[in-house]
């Protein structure tokens, strides 16, 4: 089946190579890897992944460049960051950079899973749109993109100032198609403090996975949208209006403004 | 203690500059009273001899007219007999001793020059009338004999004595003969010298008695304090900045005191700010590191424990053991991370932003907790403060995490924080530090390596006397604590150039402003020129965009709460990473945290404590 997708691992800890390609292969999935990013380069060229799992801080080439590479060269694979440097900034960057996903070193074997199944999702999703493309299909709705005056974080996490200066914020429908029906929402209290970057909310989708949603921007929760707990549907049918999750007060909005990318372009 | 501690070095001085005072006052007085004193007894002296004089004459005039010579012996031998007397004579008009009470003179000349003559004799024609002062001469025979007061008294010639039967006295003859009484004066001369020594004694005790009351005012006023205040620069400069000083009253002495403890308080705090800087600066490095090594092999742990987790779903038993590594894996996780939250505060993400506001947001996030407590919070918030330029976030945390140690603090009911916010301004004398300088080719002139006061130095190439060698400058404008690589010429300018490229940092168009050398500049990217005379005993700097800044001004808030308060042992720590008293429930990263964000946006913080009464923690922000 499906599930026969080959996954690439950079990492330059043996161990982390050996856990993550163990959790993966028990899933089904065919892994290779690699220990340094100017090796996994040449494996790309060799190979069709479906997903790619890098780790940011390695000797001579980073995460970073290798992401940078495969965006020059146009290459359309989902890469999902990780790293033992968990800071906002790394988590954001990567996202801002194209990365689908971004997880903090040490994880759990259900954290790396549901990115894995994530990315092999989103990996899916490109490749529908663009066999539909090339057939030149009338291209039926594989996902809604967010309204244009919006602003997203890579394509997990939307939010939209309003004009009394607080933000909504919430999950794109792209983030949602990855999963797999959400059938359960945990949401932090309000008064809490949202960091950018950080998981702000956990989805338990259907097949038992639990996916975290990572805060566009930062501030305090002033108000979340309890119909989510009761129809946790919601989120899906309308992800962008009646879907939201938090409405918070910004901290820092100019600065994090600079790592978000703004929903009008996804239309050009 | 030795004699050198009883009277101190200013008693003595003192005791000297005092007691020659008094030698000059009472010699001065002295002389004088005695010279009056033995005026006064010698015109008694003279008054009586005058009398007396007097009195031989009238009482021999008959005997003389008579010529009864051995009449006047008898008279002039009978008055002579009182001791004061020394001897009395007649001369005739030759000089020949006609009469004398010591007989053996009698028919013997004298010289006109002698003592007894020189009144009337000293003019080629002898005087015929002697003025009544004139009469009388003070003289000794030897040096070492008693002074001998002697009265001449003129026998004029008379018409009895021209119309007498004798006789031979022709009447154009104005003088006949003199009388000369002297008088021995030992009396008046034992009574000067007596009260002479009474005055030497006097002064003598005089001296001793002011030296005994200067010396124990000194040591009382003067020498303990001094005392006091050497045991203290000795406790400071051997490290020990607790030492403060036992109250010394409100005088000079008092007041240095005070301002010593001042300034040693202030100097802790400093040297806290310091020390704190550093290592937090290395912890951050050192957690950075640790956090990103520890990781992986946690990442190992924790991917294994939570696969062995899932696929051991149908043996309970080692699930529930399973189930504590993945916990415990995630717990140090957690700890990991917050290192990694303490190491990564070093780029603040700075705006602008009203402290007001940021203490309202911060109020506003922990209000429930404190109304929960029963916590009375009080704002004393200043309305008109400028804007600061700040990490909003990491501010607010600050706020948060110092207004809940306040409430946690607090154990009882009716705790109050009070919360206040103003703006202050503070001379930049000694604060400005050059952190960045550049040659005119860019090149680097910071050097880390040596410090002055733990801060990067400013390294230029010096020449001075054919010699040469690096200068590193002071960083903080106007400190002028300069390290010299070599010997310095008194007085005379040096080459400065940088280290790196040679070019001469030497400024030719300009002259400094006090001592007319050459002057040096390098540039301060983006704050302007630095410019410093090349001669070493001047001086004189300039950092032209900092004078114009004028005062730095800060805004200020404090917060207090009336809570248990902090041990003085704990005071001076509790900045330190790890360092809790809050036992399980903290990591001891907190302060530590908010020390690291108030340093990176340049400002201090201070924190005053008393066990009881209650904490305040002083947060200073430049603008």
């Amino acid at each position: 089946m499906s599930n026969k997708r080959e996954i690439l691992i950079i990492d330059d800890e043996q161990v982390i190579l050996d856990a993550v390609s163990k959790i993966a292969e028990s899933e089904g999935f065919k892994v290779d890897t690699v220990l340094n990013a100017k090796e996994a380069l040449l494996k790309i060229d060799q190979n069709n992944y479906s997903t790619i799992l890098c780790d940011i801080m390695m000797p001579e080439m980073d995460g970073f460049q290798l992401l940078d590479k495969l965006n020059n060269e146009h290459k359309n694979i989902p890469v999902v960051m990780i790293t033992g440097f968990s800071t906002v900034e790394n988590a954001v960057n990567s996202l801002y950079k194209g990365a689908v996903d971004f997880i903090a070193k040490p994880f759990t074997f259900e954290e790396i899973i549901s990115a894995i199944y994530r990315a092999i999702e989103y990996d899916k999703i490109q490749l529908k749109i663009e066999s539909d493309k090339k057939g030149n299909k009338e291209s039926s709705v594989i996902y809604v993109p967010c309204p244009p005056r919006y602003k997203r974080l890579g394509n997990i996490s939307w939010m939209n100032l309003e004009t009394q200066g607080t933000a909504v914020v919430g999950a794109t429908d792209m983030f949602l198609r990855t999963l797999n029906n959400v059938k359960n929402i945990e949401m932090m209290e309000t008064e809490n403090i949202v960091v950018q970057g950080n998981s702000c909310a956990k989805f338990e989708a259907e097949d038992g996975l639990i996916h975290s949603c990572l805060a566009p921007i930062g501030g305090r929760i002033i108000e979340r949208n309890e119909k989510l707990l009761t129809d946790p549907a919601l989120l899906e049918k309308d992800p962008y209006f009646k879907g939201w999750i938090y409405r918070l007060i910004p901290s820092d909005i100019e600065y994090e403004m600079k790592y978000l990318i703004p929903c009008s372009s996804d239309r050009m | 203690m030795k004699s050198k501690d009883f009277i101190s070095k200013i008693g003595l001085k003192l005791i000297v500059a005092v007691g020659i005072i008094t030698i000059v006052i009472i010699g001065a007085f002295s002389y004088f009273s005695i010279q009056a004193q033995s005026d006064a007894l010698l015109s008694q002296a003279e008054i009586q001899a005058n009398k007396l004089s007097e009195t031989i004459k009238n009482s021999t005039y008959s005997s003389m007219l008579q010529n009864k010579r051995e009449e006047i012996h008898t008279i002039i031998n009978a008055i002579s007999q009182e001791t004061s007397i020394r001897e009395i004579r007649v001369l005739n008009k030759e000089g020949r001793i006609m009469f004398s009470s010591q007989n053996d003179l009698i028919g013997k000349m004298v010289d006109k020059q002698a003592e007894s003559c020189y009144a009337c004799h000293t003019a080629d024609k002898p005087l015929e009338r002697l003025p009544i002062n004139e009469r009388v001469r003070v003289y000794k025979i030897h040096p070492d004999s008693s002074r001998i007061l002697g009265v001449i008294n003129p026998i004029y010639n008379d018409e009895s004595c021209w119309n007498s039967d004798c006789h031979a006295h022709p009447k154009e003859q104005k003088v006949l003969g003199v009388l000369d009484v002297k008088m021995d004066l030992t009396d008046v001369d034992r009574q000067i010298s007596n009260s002479e020594f009474r005055f030497i004694i006097f002064a003598i005790i005089a001296i001793v008695a002011l030296s005994f009351i200067i010396g124990f005012f000194v040591r009382r006023w003067i020498g303990k304090p001094v005392k006091e205040l050497v045991t203290a620069t000795n406790q400071v400069s051997s490290g020990n900045l607790n030492y403060t000083i036992k109250s010394l009253g409100k005088d000079e002495l008092g007041i240095l005191a005070m301002s010593f403890n001042n300034m040693t308080k202030k100097l802790a705090e400093a040297r806290m700010q310091l020390f704190q800087s550093d290592k937090m600066a290395s912890l951050g490095r050192l957690a950075a590191g640790v956090a990103h090594e520890i990781n992986n092999p946690l990442t190992g742990v924790l991917t294994y424990s939570s696969f062995l987790l899932k696929r051991t779903k149908g043996n309970p038993e080692v699930q529930e053991d399973l189930q504590v590594i993945v916990r415990e894996t995630k717990r140090s996780r957690e700890i990991v991370k917050s290192l990694l939250d303490f190491a990564r505060q070093s780029v603040p993400k700075k705006q602008h932003a009203d402290i007001n506001e940021i203490i309202e947001q911060a109020i506003s996030v922990i209000n429930n907790q404190l109304s929960l407590k029963h916590i009375k919070l009080e704002k004393n918030l200043d309305p008109n403060l400028p804007q600061v330029t700040v990490d909003t976030n990491q501010v607010q945390q600050v706020f948060i995490n110092l207004i809940v140690n306040a409430s946690d603090a607090i154990e009882k009911d009716g705790g109050i924080i009070k919360i206040s916010s103003s703006s202050i301004s503070l001379s930049s004398f000694g604060i400005a530090q050059i952190k960045r300088a550049v040659c005119p080719k860019r090149h680097d002139l910071m050097d880390n390596e040596i410090k002055i006061d733990g801060l990067p130095t400013i390294k230029v190439k010096m020449k001075s006397n054919g010699e040469e060698g690096f200068m590193n400058l002071d960083p903080v404008y106007g400190k002028h604590r300069h390290q010299f690589g070599i010997e310095i010429n008194k007085g005379k300018s040096v080459q400065v150039s940088c280290p790196k490229c040679s070019t001469s940092l030497i400024n030719e168009d300009k002259k400094c402003p006090e001592c007319n050398s050459a002057i040096f500049s390098f540039e301060i990217p983006s704050q302007g020129m630095f410019e410093a005379c090349t001669n070493p005993d001047c001086g004189w700097e300039k950092w032209a965009e900092e004078d114009d800044a004028g005062n730095k001004e800060f805004v200020e808030v404090k917060i207090s709460d009336n809570g248990c308060g902090i041990e003085k042992e704990d005071l001076a720590k509790i900045f330190e990473p790890f360092y809790s008293t809050k036992g399980q429930t903290g990591t001891g990263l907190g302060l530590a945290v908010i020390w690291g964000i108030i340093d990176n946006h340049n400002g201090t913080i201070n924190v005053d404590s008393e066990i009881g009464k209650g904490t305040t923690f002083k947060i200073r922000l430049p603008i």
